[in-house]
């Protein structure tokens, strides 16, 4: 378990201290695969470094298991390493050494005999899937090869931990997809707990089971990642997880002249009938889709939908009743005909 | 003596057997002297630049700061000092090593002294292009400051520092042919002492393409080794 405490960090700069970090707490569990995320700038690359100690809090603690690893000596802070270990957006693999070799480092350093470094670094190529690679050169993989060994050489000294910063993030979708499946089966076989640092909503939804929102150094939200889809209550999580909410209002319909319906989808199953075509039967009404952004977090569906409801109020009341009996939604009307006429008088 | 009177048949005939009799001896004593030069300059200037890189004030390994202020200015003081008057001015120490200060292998001490510091620079310059996020990855890994010098940066800039090496080298062999001046032999002997000094222009043109020959081998067998180690440019 990693407990962070009040930590803080300040940076020195020119222009006067900078505060990275403010008075964060956080816990994070064995076995989860928690999720950290922010804009750029809101100090989680900071806040992972300071995991590991990379990165030395100017207040507060970070303790694994118990103990404050903050006040370790080098030596022991080294064998936390071992247990605690990382990989990087740029993958930093050393360029010049095989990937076998790669990979053996951890463990050379960390004094293993050759022999059965390399036997070790074998099985973990077989792990991630890249058996053939060992004698290649890290400048003749892919980006997502080169993820693999290092993610291959991150486990090699058997870690409890793993943290990834902004691991995905030089990936496009399909590599990154694949990628997190191999997170997410490391985390469920070897039991390793997983930090991800990312500032993409779609990484946290894939993997994570926990998440907190970091904002200008300090977490503004923080909890289940079903809940906090379902419910965002921060400003900064609302705008990370639906970024196109924002700016429907710019929306090239005119909205005086139609009747709109907005739809929240708060955690309604995947696998019931499709919505709006089962409508379309039921009701006789054919509503235009104008936006539009769901996401299924497991096999949940939150997000929201904006209906063009044709005809007049009856259609649009007769909609409203339908949709009203769906469960796990919420339905409101953002314009409608009878509204503007409200308006006028 | 006019310089066209340097290229009449006689003095040709002359600089042919000179070259036949005298330069395989001479362009051995430039080659020896010149490897020998640049191994002990290595052996001082690779380890004065890893703890110039590691031991600065955001090293791997900080140093106190006097001591890297120290360092630094002796290194600039010794690459201020032109290579003839560092002749001069090394001989006690020449005479306290080879036991005499002229000579061959008298010359060797004073190219040292020449050259590490120098040396030293480009080994800083390697380490310096070596990628920070390798060393914070290292770091992450729990290895210790000696570890990530000898396991990451040292490997890591491989390519560069032959292609620093050669330059070293080249540079050395220059150096060479100024000593002649004091004695010792090789290439630059025979230009100075014969070429120059006797006005036998077609032998001190004989010694410089021999030299010019010598620093494009050496230049492209560095360059050919550096791309070769590149495992970066193996697609």
């Amino acid at each position: 378990m990693i407990e962070l405490r009040n930590l803080s960090k300040s940076f020195r700069t020119a222009d006067g201290p900078v505060d990275a970090l403010r008075q964060v707490n956080l816990t994070i569990n064995n076995g989860d695969i928690y999720g950290i995320i922010g804009m750029s700038g809101a100090g989680k690359s900071t806040l992972v470094r300071c995991i590991n100690m990379l990165e030395r809090p100017t207040e507060g603690q970070v303790i694994l298991d118990g103990v404050d690893i903050g006040a370790l000596s080098r030596k022991e802070l080294r064998e936390v390493r071992h247990r605690v270990t990382m990989i990087f957006q740029g993958f930093n693999l050393l360029m010049q050494r095989t990937c076998l070799k790669n990979i053996m480092l951890p463990l050379k350093l960390s004094g293993v005999p050759t022999a059965e470094a390399e036997k070790r670094a074998k099985e973990l190529l077989e792990t991630v899937g890249l058996p053939d690679k060992a004698n290649a050169y890290p400048a003749q993989l892919s980006g997502g090869q080169q993820q693999r060994i290092a993610i291959a050489r991150a486990l090699a000294t058997n870690p409890e931990v793993l943290l990834c910063d902004e691991a995905t993030s030089a990936l496009d979708p399909k590599t990154t997809h694949a990628i997190l499946s191999l997170l997410r089966e490391i985390n469920k076989k070897l039991g390793i707990t997983i930090i991800i640092i990312t500032h993409q909503m779609s990484v946290v939804q894939e993997v994570c089971n926990r998440v907190a929102i970091l904002e200008n150094g300090a977490v503004v939200e923080e909890g289940e990642v079903s809940a906090i889809f379902s419910h965002p209550k921060a400003r900064a999580t609302r705008n990370l997880i639906y970024p196109e909410m924002a700016d429907s209002a710019a929306l090239t319909v005119d909205m005086n002249n139609s009747q709109m319906v907005r739809i929240i989808f708060n955690g309604a199953s995947t696998a019931r009938k499709p919505l709006i075509a089962t409508m379309v039967n039921e009701v006789g009404v054919a509503p235009s889709i104008i936006s539009a952004s769901t996401r299924a977090v497991g096999e949940k569906v939150y997000g929201y939908m904006l209906l063009e409801v044709p005809g007049g109020p009856d259609d649009l009341a007769k909609v409203i009743k339908y949709l009203n009996e769906e469960p796990e939604l919420s339905v409101s009307v953002e314009s409608s005909y009878t509204k503007q006429r409200k308006e006028a008088e | 003596m006019n310089f066209a009177s340097g290229f009449t048949p006689e003095r040709l005939a002359e600089a042919w057997q000179m070259l036949i009799n005298d330069f395989p001896g001479a362009l051995w004593e430039t080659l020896y002297v010149t490897v020998l030069a640049t191994v002990f300059a290595m052996v001082i200037g690779l380890p004065l630049g890893m703890i110039l890189v590691a031991g600065e004030k955001d090293g791997i390994r900080p140093l106190p700061a006097p001591l890297m202020k120290f360092l630094n200015v002796m290194i600039n003081l010794l690459r201020s000092v032109p290579f003839l008057i560092m002749i001069v001015m090394v001989i006690p120490l020449t005479r306290a090593i080879v036991g005499t200060s002229v000579g061959t292998m008298a010359s060797v001490v004073p190219l040292v002294v020449a050259a590490f510091p120098f040396v030293a620079r480009l080994v800083e310059t390697s380490l310096r292009e070596v990628n920070p996020n390798l060393i914070e990855t290292a770091q992450s890994m729990g290895a210790t400051p000696m570890q990530i010098l000898l396991k990451v940066m040292l490997p890591e800039a491989v390519p560069s520092l032959i292609n620093n090496f050669t330059l070293a080298i080249t540079t050395i062999m220059g150096y060479t042919a100024m000593s002649g001046a004091i004695g010792g032999g090789g290439i630059g002997k025979i230009a100075i002492t014969i070429g120059y000094q006797r006005y036998r222009y077609a032998v001190l043109y004989l010694a410089v393409i021999v030299l010019v020959i010598l620093t494009q081998i050496f230049q492209s067998a560095g360059t050919w080794a550096a791309i070769k180690s590149d495992k970066r440019l193996k697609k």
